[in-house]
């Protein structure tokens, strides 16, 4: 048996455009939705969502992990920074 | 000897027979190298070429970097071996960090599939050294992510190393600074969007291409030689 990964996580990353990167989805998105009456909207930026689940000893490595992930594959710095966040994954058992 | 060109076919890769038929219409050999080999095979150039490689899941060229033919054209590259990307392979070339920046979506969020007018802004690289600075050539782009992007700091430094080789007259998809094509520091690794293969012959509507390609196999002939006098 192996204690240290007895716990399963929930892991979300958001990656985005870095601020001050053109985002002509955005911007279209922007332009569209007065058209169907949405008014006052503004700052609206697309990026995506990658969900897994990860085996890790606790929350801050499975945290670390997917950080690392994010450096080496999940994003283009040049272009593209992201957001992790990590929970217990509903239903595992404690 | 004809100087020979490896073209790497990565699974969605769609424009390795039109190099290679290019290629060997200008009097070089051509071979295609799979992108699952850890090897270039000995060529003395490598182009790799258009498409969508890998499907272009999750960032075009953000898997194929990891293909193993990928380390293989790094130490290619890093020994002065003459590589150039092709719109989909300059997106793969980024990505892989042989080459600065990024491809973005396309200014106007539209897939392009048109001829543009570039200018050739260096000659000091390895598909340009057979044309003029202030040169125009017809060449026809036809993506969806071409719109070059880089920090301030990464323009700055490719435009006083003259580093920006093409520019296109006219910018047709918000590329930074007009850029359709960059290269490295060592000048023997050029990224770039449009198509020179597909401008080889008044009948495809410009043989513009050609100068750019002539370059090219100009550039492997002396590498070949360089291999055969070593």
């Amino acid at each position: 048996m192996c204690e240290s990964w007895a716990m399963r996580y929930s892991v979300q990353v958001e990656v985005r455009l870095r601020p001050g990167i053109a985002d002509p989805q955005g911007a279209t998105i922007e332009r569209s939705l007065p058209h169907l009456g949405f008014d006052g909207v503004s700052e609206v930026r697309v990026g995506k969502m990658i969900r897994f689940v990860i085996d890790a000893a606790d929350e801050a490595a499975a945290a670390a992990e997917a950080e690392d992930m994010c450096r080496r594959f999940l994003t283009n710095p040049v272009i593209e920074d992201s957001e992790v966040t990590v929970s217990v994954l509903e239903g595992a058992p404690a | 000897m004809s100087p020979r060109v490896g073209v790497v076919l990565f699974p969605g890769s769609n424009c390795e027979m039109d190099v290679q038929e290019a290629v060997r219409g200008l009097g070089g050999d051509a071979e295609l190298l799979w992108h699952g080999d850890a090897t270039v095979g000995g060529v003395d150039a490598v182009v790799v070429p258009g498409g969508f490689a890998h499907g272009d899941y999750l960032r075009p060229g953000a898997i194929a970097r990891f293909s193993p033919v990928m380390a293989a054209i790094q130490a290619f590259a890093a020994d002065g071996g003459p590589v150039v990307g092709i719109c989909n392979g300059f997106q793969v070339l980024t990505e892989a960090g042989l080459l600065p920046g990024a491809l973005q979506k396309n200014r106007g969020l539209k897939f392009l599939c048109t001829m543009a007018t570039l200018e050739v802004a260096s000659t000091d690289s390895v598909l340009t050294s057979a044309c003029t600075v202030g040169q125009q050539l017809q060449v026809p782009i036809n993506h969806f992510e071409g719109n070059y992007t880089c920090d301030p700091e990464t323009l700055a430094a490719l435009r006083a190393e003259d580093r920006v080789v093409l520019r296109y007259v006219g910018n047709p998809n918000g590329s930074m600074d007009d850029i359709a094509g960059v290269c490295n520091e060592s000048r023997n690794v050029v990224g770039l969007m449009p198509h020179p293969e597909r401008a080889i012959s008044p009948l495809l509507g410009s043989d513009d291409g050609v100068p750019l390609l002539r370059s090219l196999l100009a550039a492997a002939g002396a590498a070949a030689g360089a291999t055969v006098g070593a």
